[in-house]
């Protein structure tokens, strides 16, 4: 990137060696967002994970006993189950259902730019407080749901309030919002040259072989970026389960998230060190799911160049 | 690869004319049949709400349709004055929030993209990876010490703590999306700006600016919706009733249902909604333009 086609003479020259201060007046904000409000937090929490500090009292430092208590935190096993749970089924079923509608959109379809906006919405309003408590009366004992089955003669249980199904309508919330994969997707499966299609047709591969031999191995760097963005964004996902289960991740801990189990020890409890510990504990996690992804991709993504 | 050769026509069309024109058209009815079950399927809860916020208190747990018999328009003047305050402070509230990191991230950001696309200085590559890092990192990390610094500098309770960090280019996906898309504008254009003696000042204000309006609308749209949405900073810094924005002040509507219509609740789920919607409406193009270009190399 360090071709200057205009850029040879003694002028410009001269602008390059200005480029110092007016990169330091420019990146400034950045600069001081960077060491006050992202960095600096991030040193100051790993000592704070060292020690006991509840923002009453001085914080003490106590070695390694935050982690010792993390390897006998009940609570903390089970959050981690959930989030687990959480994040590795509603992703892949979320992005499986955006690719499939996406591809559905691809081909030549009218109105497609209505079926993308309607698809997309609720990406927009998912992580919303006012969805949650819709989420929370559809799926309630008496809610929507409930209602709808009782046409039928069945008479439902109150999905979010057994520890049994309160995650998975946690889980089929996150699907319904599909629509910001399915757009990121719809954008490359435009980048599919068509002449890959009809070569495959003209050799007589079939609608699968040729979503399987074209579309698959050529969206592949979409899927995985995807794929990406999706785990680290699920292990965030906080609103949902905080509201479902009124900031308590119950019923019987059954929605409890990582990221509400976190906020419950900071600022519920403020045990701030702890806090700080299991904040770390997420970002390692994170940081090794994003690493195994990335490993792994090496199998099955393909670049072109 | 383009090469327009003579090969395609004597293979590719051997089925017979009139036969797979009407199977194409079933197939399209079909098609579209199919996607307009998923979208209304998809749309129903939130009709539904809608439906619920204006029948009713007795007939919400009746009924599955979202078709209204009787209105009862009562709930959105109950909601409205349900809380300690008239739900108009809270959307005034979310309203200065929403616009000090509209105002911040437009500024911070577009100031730290300009330096990335444009600017020659020592450890760039350093900095941009840094930048793109810190756009995964959790604010869980950060959320403990952040809320001890503002708690130090006695500003809890305030708006600072959710509008001071747009101020400082912290949201770092705007950064990028800025360099992305400076670095489709030609240089060419700055080249002789330089030429005619325009310092980088003028270079940014002059020309990159006004010629990087779609990605300043696709900011200012995410960004009113994202921070219109956020609950997890909002809930942590703002614990005075008075200063409660929207999702906080919902959230605490729930506490209070007990002695509350569910109509009611409805009726500012649906308030609160309302200007998400108006934006998507308004910013559709960005926003689509914003989410796809994010997904490419």
């Amino acid at each position: 990137m360090n071709k200057s086609p205009g850029r040879s003479g003694r002028k410009g020259q001269g602008v390059r060696t200005h480029d110092g201060k007016a990169a330091a007046v420019f990146l400034a904000p950045w600069l001081i967002g960077l060491v006050v409000i992202t960095a600096g937090p991030m040193l100051m929490s790993l000592y704070l994970s060292f020690t006991d500090y509840n923002l009453l009292s001085a914080a003490n430092f106590t070695g390694l006993e935050n982690i010792q208590r993390m390897l006998d935190d009940q609570r903390l096993a089970n959050s981690l189950g959930v989030t687990m749970i959480y994040v590795f089924v509603s992703t892949p079923i979320q992005l499986a259902v955006a690719l499939a509608l996406a591809i559905f959109l691809d081909r030549g379809l009218r109105g497609l730019a209505l079926y993308r906006s309607i698809f997309y919405l609720p990406s927009l309003l998912g992580s919303s407080v006012a969805v949650a408590v819709l989420w929370k009366r559809v799926f309630g004992a008496e809610g929507l749901v409930n209602q709808f089955l009782a046409v039928f003669g069945i008479d439902g249980p109150g999905w979010i309030s057994q520890p049994s199904t309160a995650l998975s309508t946690l889980i089929l919330l996150h699907v319904w919002t599909f629509g910001a994969p399915m757009v990121i997707f719809l954008a490359g499966l435009r980048q599919i040259p068509r002449e890959f299609y009809e070569a495959a047709a003209v050799d007589g591969a079939s609608r699968w072989q040729q979503f399987r031999n074209v579309t698959l191995p050529m969206l592949s760097p979409i899927i995985f970026f995807n794929l990406v963005l999706g785990i680290i964004g699920a292990f965030q996902s906080f609103t949902q389960a905080f509201v479902v289960s009124d900031g308590r991740g119950g019923p019987s801990d059954s929605t409890l998230f990582f990221t509400l189990y976190l906020y419950q020890q900071g600022f519920v409890n403020f045990n701030m060190g702890y806090a700080s510990a299991l904040a770390w504990l997420l970002l390692l996690i994170v940081a090794v799911f994003t690493a195994i992804n990335f490993w792994a991709s090496k199998f099955w993504v393909f670049y072109d160049n | 690869m383009t090469t327009d050769a003579p090969v395609a026509p004597p293979v590719a069309v051997p089925p017979s004319a009139d036969r797979p024109r009407t199977t194409f058209r079933v197939r399209s009815v079909l098609r579209h049949g199919v996607l307009l079950l998923a979208a209304f399927i998809m749309l129903y809860p939130l009709l539904w709400m809608l439906a619920s916020s204006i029948r009713p208190d007795n007939e919400i747990f009746n009924s599955y349709g979202i078709f209204v018999n009787t209105f009862d328009t009562t709930h959105y003047p109950d909601g409205w004055n349900a809380l300690a305050r008239p739900f108009s402070t809270y959307l005034l509230n979310s309203a200065i929030v929403v616009l000090g990191a509209i105002l911040g991230n437009l500024v911070s950001c577009s100031m730290a993209a300009y330096a990335f696309a444009r600017l020659e200085f020592p450890f760039k590559r350093t900095a941009f990876t840094i930048m793109l890092l810190t756009i995964m990192l959790p604010v869980h990390v950060v959320i403990v010490p952040q809320y001890i610094l503002w708690a130090n500098l006695d500003l809890i309770n305030t708006f600072v703590p959710l509008i001071a960090p747009k101020m400082l280019a912290t949201d770092a996906f705007f950064v990028f999306l800025m360099v992305q898309f400076i670095r489709g504008i030609p240089r060419e254009l700055d080249e002789a700006a330089r030429i005619d003696g325009a310092g980088h000042a003028r270079i940014f204000g002059r020309i990159i600016l006004p010629l990087m309006v779609p990605a300043l609308a696709t900011t200012t749209i995410f960004t009113f919706i994202w921070t219109w949405n956020d609950f997890f900073a909002q809930l942590i810094f703002l614990t005075d009733p008075d200063l409660y924005t929207v999702p906080v002040a919902l959230r605490s509507f729930i506490d209070a249902q007990e002695n509350s219509s569910f109509g009611a609740l409805f009726a500012m789920s649906v308030v609160s909604l309302v200007p998400i919607f108006l934006a998507f409406l308004i910013g559709q193009r960005y926003l689509i333009q914003g989410i796809a270009t994010t997904g490419g190399k």
